[in-house]
């Protein structure tokens, strides 16, 4: 009735005020500052013709790409096995593997220099075993290290949740029909995750898109999108080309996003 | 035991409902239900006894035009929670944050009832419903049928102009329906409450209603006591949907009503009547030395124990089904003479 | 045979990825408490860089603090009415609200953070206090809030529970505070342990935030990885676990983290 929906409201104005104050007017101003610099609103196309911006816009994008791939084989393979199979130690396996959820990008890119920087571990088991220090954590390499490091954690909850929920008589039912254990994988556990999968898939690929502390603690000179807008901002002082390509960033993870919403259509049920 | 005051007189007035999506959940209602009565709304999913209760608990608002009265004042838009009713919801509704006795005193605590008042009230709900012991329990420790007692409980531990029940039982096993079914209506009497009661089981209406309200698709098809309601159904919804009813189809001459069976004396047939509606129980199976009647074949018999359900098979679309007290066995394919009491015949 | 055979090469795998995750985590740790990591534990331990972090850094760490709780307050108030109003009507307009809520997190922080700036950096009181860290860290935790709560409130039949309050006299508000309140309980302690956890380590828009004197942990922790000696960098982080810890076991504890999810679904 009338005045119910009149509280609701009421309860909805506290957020809706912040929100619009703090969100919507911001990226509104945000677009426009992206059309008001040197080049105007061709600001927004530099991405895709200047060449500096293009390619880390594609390394950008290959880092993420590649990043999503790893994380989910990694935590498909793990979520699975840990929820399916209950032993001594798995909860003690779960909470190590889940540890660094809330880690901020900064740590993240820390702990990628403890393990491939100058004195990290694998330069000193590769210096020992070949006599060759391999470090790599300076690199786009580094870098994608460390965003597999961020997303396992909160793919595998997902996981686990959506493999929580799989029916047990699907896999019986198909080895009762004589498939093997790989058919089932191929024909009942990964059609039955999928929907868990291109939602932990899309965040994983926004994140590594987007995140900017792992990046910023392993070196400025990683040439990916986000470190190229916080040089613009701040060596540069190139803000309108700073905002244009933050709207641009935003609007490329927001269109990820909404892609991976189609696809999984309105079946998908993972949970967290 | 548990005083509860002069007891309501609710009117309905033109009550309809169409919800926001168009749908036409009640046409247009009027009905009176007089002060301590029970009455009971019975009819399938969809018929509109829910909306209606959800009207008189103040849960909805009636279209424009809608008047609900309580003792001749317009309560049409005063909410739920000033109306002092007691409602007991199908899924029970009891609150996981407190325990039985909580849920039970909650109304009084809301009333501004002294502690103490509260602690006695609560204590005497717990000991009528025989739930003494379960004071301290959570809701989720409680079985189905110890949650419907809370739920009693706590409806009328305010003491309430008026009892609302929205399918009580539903949600419990058959056995513990029966045992709860009688003790609602002894409650009922004792506390000579106005009670309005939604169901979709006949058998439940029987028993609870003074009145009954047969709903279909809306509209009320028939108001009556349960025993004219299953003696008099008023429409054949209402004669199909309550009991078993069989059908014969034919026609009338003379005081005899012909069909593919055979042929039924009957000498108040009214004019041209081509199709009879009568109960299992007015059938008898004649003696087999019997020439009148009706002949059939059984189609199919079941032995209950204390009596023999057949299907006998006279030649119209659906079997006839008869019940049978009679010691003998039933086998496919017995013929089989029937004579019908004319008193249980009717024409709709 | 086979299962079996597949079952250690699961294990060994996950055993794998566990260290990949752990080992570096003990290795800074150690090297937190190391005297010199470069020579190695030979060196002998010492508390010595943790003393200078706290000596050192400890402001940030006080801000970081106040800062999250401050974040869980906000958030408290502004997430969960918005989650009761969601879990109350689903029409289109209020799965709307829903997805612009979960924006901020979807949108890289530099982004908000650059929103923020150009349209607020001028507002000087605003732009040097620690408010202006606090509006970016509640726009990214509230979706957080609103989500768990949510996802409670889904699970119980909200509807009735409150028909039922009410028939027993509850106005509005005595249902909100009795009934809504206490069973999202579950909901509101989970959220509230993730607001905390995330605030204290957001660094994406706090980095553009903040000023000299509105330091976050993690900023500070970003100087001293860039301008300090590993060890020190390696304490900082020591004390960073430390504080965060509580919050995770707190999170494992009473319930299950719940990612943001940015996909559309049916049932929680």
């Amino acid at each position: 009735m009338r005045r119910d929906v009149q509280r609701l409201i009421f309860l909805l104005l506290p957020a809706g005020i912040f929100f619009a104050a703090f969100f919507l007017l911001p990226m509104a101003r945000l677009f426009f500052i992206g059309g008001s610099g040197k080049t105007g609103w061709a600001a927004y196309a530099a991405i895709l013709i200047d060449s500096h911006y293009l390619s880390s816009l594609i390394s950008t994008l290959g880092v993420a790409a590649a990043t999503t791939v790893a994380t989910l084989i990694i935590s498909g393979i793990s979520g699975v096995f840990l929820q399916r199979h209950k032993f001594p130690g798995n909860a003690a396996l779960v909470a190590m593997l889940t540890f660094p959820l809330a880690f901020p990008g900064v740590v993240i890119g820390f702990m990628v220099i403890m393990l491939a920087g100058r004195q990290g571990l694998i330069g000193q088991v590769t210096q020992a075993l070949t006599g060759d220090k391999l470090v790599f954590a300076y690199t786009l390499s580094g870098l994608f290290m460390g965003y597999v490091y961020f997303s396992i954690p909160r793919t595998i909850l997902t996981v686990m949740a959506a493999a929580e929920k799989l029916d047990p008589k699907l896999e019986e039912a198909a080895r009762s029909l004589g498939a093997s254990p790989w058919r089932v994988v191929l024909d009942v556990i990964i059609p039955g995750l999928k929907p868990a999968f291109i939602s932990a898939g899309a965040i994983c690929f926004a994140t590594a898109v987007g995140a900017f502390g792992t990046a910023f603690t392993l070196a400025a000179k990683i040439n990916v999108l986000p470190m190229v807008i916080y040089t613009e901002f701040t060596l540069s002082a190139n803000i309108a080309m700073a905002a244009a390509l933050s709207f641009v960033l935003g609007a490329v993870t927001w269109i990820v996003l909404a892609l991976a919403r189609t696809a999984a259509g309105s079946t998908v049920a993972a949970a967290g | 035991m548990t005083d509860i005051g002069k007891p309501l007189a609710i009117a309905l007035q033109g009550c309809a409902k169409t919800f926001a999506d168009g749908t036409r959940a009640l046409e247009p209602l009027d009905l009176a239900i007089h002060a301590g009565e029970t009455i009971v709304f019975l009819g399938p999913s969809g018929c509109g006894k829910t909306t209606t209760l959800r009207i008189i608990a103040g849960l909805e608002e009636p279209d424009a035009g809608g008047k609900v009265l309580f003792d001749g004042v317009d309560v049409t838009h005063l909410p739920i929670e000033q109306r002092n009713v007691g409602m007991v919801f199908q899924s029970y509704a009891l609150f996981p944050n407190m325990t039985v006795a909580g849920n039970i005193g909650y109304g009084l605590k809301i009333r501004k009832t002294p502690d103490g008042q509260i602690r006695a009230r609560v204590a005497e709900m717990l000991a009528m419903m025989q739930i003494t012991k379960l004071a301290d329990r959570r809701i989720d420790q409680l079985s189905g049928g110890q949650r419907q007692r809370v739920a009693l409980a706590r409806a009328i531990a305010v003491r309430p102009r008026a009892l609302l029940l929205d399918e009580p039982l539903t949600a419990l096993d058959a056995k513990l329906r029966d045992t709860l079914r009688l003790e609602i209506d002894s409650l009922l009497r004792s506390l000579g409450i106005t009670a309005i009661y939604v169901t979709h089981d006949q058998a439940e209406a029987m028993a609870l209603g003074d009145r009954i309200v047969v709903m279909e698709h809306g509209r009320v098809a028939q108001i009556g006591k349960p025993r004219e309601i299953y003696q008099r159904p008023a429409t054949r919804f209402v004669a199909e949907f309550i009991g078993t009813m069989n059908r014969l189809t034919g026609t009338t001459q003379n005081g005899v009503f012909s069909c593919r069976a055979g042929d039924l004396a009957w000498n108040e047939a009214p004019g041209h009547a081509t199709e009879i509606l009568f109960r299992p129980e007015d059938i008898r199976i004649a003696e087999s030395d019997e020439a009148s009647g009706l002949h059939g074949k059984v189609a199919a018999a079941f032995f209950l124990g204390d009596r023999t359900r057949l299907f006998v098979e006279v030649g119209e679309a659906r079997p006839l089904v008869v019940e049978s007290t009679a010691r003998r066995e039933f086998n496919h394919g017995d013929a089989v003479r029937l004579s019908i009491d004319p008193r249980g015949l009717l024409v709709l | 045979m086979k299962h079996r055979g597949l079952f250690l090469l699961q294990l060994g795998f996950t055993l794998l990825v566990s260290a990949f995750l752990i080992v570096p985590v003990i290795l800074s740790i150690l090297a937190g408490l190391t005297v010199n990591y470069f020579v190695g534990l030979e060196s002998g331990l010492t508390l010595r860089w943790v003393i200078e972090v706290w000596t050192g850094y400890r402001e940030t760490i006080f801000l970081s603090i106040g800062l999250s709780l401050a974040c869980l307050a906000v958030t408290l108030v502004l997430g969960v009415p918005t989650a009761y109003v969601l879990a109350k009507r689903q029409t289109a307009l209020t799965r709307a609200i829903e997805e612009l809520l979960v924006m901020p997190v979807a949108v890289p922080g530099l982004a908000t953070a650059l929103a923020l700036i150009v349209t607020y950096g001028s507002v000087s009181g605003f732009r040097t206090s620690w408010a202006f860290i606090l509006v970016g860290h509640v726009l990214f935790t509230l979706p957080f809030m609103v989500r768990s709560v949510l996802a409670v409130l889904s699970a119980i039949d909200l509807q009735t529970l409150e028909e039922g309050a009410a028939s027993l006299g509850a106005g509005f508000w005595s249902r909100f505070r009795d009934i809504v309140l206490p069973n999202c309980r579950a909901g509101i302690l989970a959220g509230s342990l993730m607001v905390v956890t995330l605030s204290m380590g957001e660094f994406n828009m706090t980095w553009l935030l903040h000023t000299p004197f509105t330091k976050t942990l993690p900023v500070g922790l970003a100087d001293a990885y860039a301008s300090l000696r590993l060890e020190i960098g390696s304490a900082y982080t020591l004390v960073f676990f430390l504080m965060i810890m509580p919050l995770l076991l707190g999170l494992q504890a009473f319930a299950k983290p719940r990612p943001v999810k940015f996909v559309a679904e049916e049932t929680e």
